[in-house]
């Protein structure tokens, strides 16, 4: 027997309250994790229209700390940190020495240039931590994966149930922002960040407290028709905003200015790991782009069908794809070769054999 | 839940029903398979004509998630496709045992029938579920 497949599957402090819940469960990253409660569809529109509650404890949390942490990170990340106040998030790249990515990473400023919390990809948990510690300058980085629980709330409605929760006002402090606050005499974490696209938070919450907490959002949300939310919305929801996921649109191999991900590479503030081979793909250096896409004649695109010009010639490879459930439409996100990536393009999607027509579109898909 | 299993059908271990009236057979997904794919978005089905063999691949169906394919009960020619499931593939996941038929086959050999379970066969492969 392979010694892989022995290895235990992970629960988070919310199992128990997902088979009560009648969660339908599945493998994902390592983890048995909820992909839906009642139907993939309901759950995406209930949180467009009204407020969705996320187990998302498999997430990874990474400290660090002391005198050498914002050194370390600068050097691990694309993004600049030394711009981050305390209460202040932001979202980055973990790259690698050939100029691939690690990770995506959201880093959190506790204390400036002293103590950093960085929320990492479940699958990429063990990755990361060794990677961390191997290019390390200094800081003293530590696991913190099995301290934290971590609930997302998203949706309309999303603030006013965080108030009357936390007796707190998340909804005036702007995005990629947090409050460090008191729940049951702990220290929880309320970011204004998501995976979404809607107003909301993500909680980081000691494992202990999950489950009371968990429970104390799905009670005190009834007025706001509030429900579990499971993967498979999870999915479907960030595609609609065209939010790359790892092992999808983003991997080891992938560039970041390829990957639409330019924003958080700032390589005239900073010296980072790879910068060289990263930005000499900027602007001209582009061999390809992720574009999103919509089809022209019937059928779903899904990852790894391949992407034909007009010609014929093979000129990209889909990384999602779905149904869209607000815009009732199949969607995609994809890498196109730069000259066939324009808005309004025109090329075809090999489903099953067959080449279905389809157009490059300006994205996210559902416009918020 | 209790599902429909109507007992003079014949079942595939990938959960077709197949439905049979002299040589003709009529092509569904089962109640169960249904509840298993969640709304049904796309189905895509074999012209008429063509012909299928038994335990190939005639069709697909694509929920949000996923896409499943459709496995032909026996070996023969497509006689009939119920198209309006192309245009409305929902109607997959309201009546699946009427309505929501896929295809009716013209099957070659009647023979081909002994290798497909019957309802207290499948009411048992289910249960293990």
């Amino acid at each position: 027997m392979d010694s892989k497949n022995t290895t235990l599957i992970k629960r988070t402090p919310l199992f128990n309250d997902h088979l009560k819940l009648n969660a339908k469960m599945v493998e994902f990253a390592g983890w048995e994790m909820p992909i839906q409660y009642s139907q993939l569809k309901e759950e995406h529109h209930n949180v467009r229209t009204h407020v969705g509650l996320f187990d998302v404890s498999h997430m990874g949390e990474i400290r660090f700390k002391g005198p050498k942490a914002l050194e370390s990170l600068q050097w691990l990340t694309t993004n600049d940190i030394s711009k981050l106040k305390a209460g202040e998030a932001q979202y980055s790249l973990l790259p690698n020495h050939e100029g691939g990515l690690v990770d995506d990473i959201i880093v959190y400023c506790i204390e400036e240039n002293a103590n950093y919390l960085v929320c990492v990809n479940a699958a990429n948990k063990d990755k990361d931590f060794s990677w961390m510690l191997a290019n390390n300058k200094g800081a003293d980085i530590s696991d913190e994966s099995d301290s934290w629980g971590q609930i997302a709330i998203q949706g309309p409605k999303a603030f006013s149930l965080l108030k009357d929760v936390f007796s707190d006002d998340f909804s005036t402090i702007g995005t990629f922002k947090f409050k460090l606050i008191k729940y049951k005499n702990e220290t929880v974490i309320v970011a204004t960040t998501g995976y979404t696209g809607e107003k909301g938070a993500e909680v980081f919450v000691p494992t202990a407290l999950t489950s009371t907490l968990w429970n104390e959002l799905l009670e005190k949300g009834k007025p706001y028709h509030v429900l579990p939310i499971g993967l498979g919305a999870r999915d479907t929801l960030r595609t609609e905003m065209k939010y790359s996921l790892y092992g999808h649109e983003i991997n080891d191999h992938s560039n970041a200015y390829e990957a639409d991900l330019g924003w958080v590479v700032k390589p005239t503030s900073k010296e980072f790991i790879a910068k060289d081979i990263i930005t000499s793909k900027k602007g001209s250096g582009m061999s390809r782009r992720l574009i999103g896409f919509k089809m022209k004649d019937k059928g779903i695109p899904r990852q790894g069908y391949q992407l034909y010009s007009a010609t014929d010639e093979l000129i990209g490879i889909v990384t999602s794809g779905t149904h869209s459930p607000t815009l009732d439409e199949p969607i995609g996100i994809g890498y196109l070769k730069i000259a066939d990536s324009e808005i309004g393009n025109h090329f075809f999607v090999e489903i099953r054999g067959r080449k279905v027509k389809a157009e490059v579109v300006a994205t996210p898909f559902v416009k918020k | 839940m209790a599902f429909r299993i109507p007992e003079d059908y014949y079942y595939t271990k990938e959960h077709e029903w197949a439905q049979v009236d002299e040589n003709i057979v009529t092509v569904g997904i089962t109640e169960f398979a249904q509840s298993q794919l969640g709304e049904v978005v796309y189905v895509e089905l074999p012209e008429e004509g063509q012909k299928v063999s038994q335990n190939q691949s005639f069709g697909v169906v694509e929920s949000v998630k996923a896409v499943s394919d459709l496995y032909s009960p026996v070996s023969g020619t497509v006689i009939e496709v119920n198209t309006s499931l192309t245009d409305d593939p929902a109607s997959l996941n309201d009546d699946p045992m009427n309505d929501g038929w896929l295809v009716r086959i013209e099957m070659d050999s009647e023979k081909e029938l002994a290798n497909l379970m019957r309802a207290p066969e499948y009411k048992k492969l289910i249960a293990d579920k």
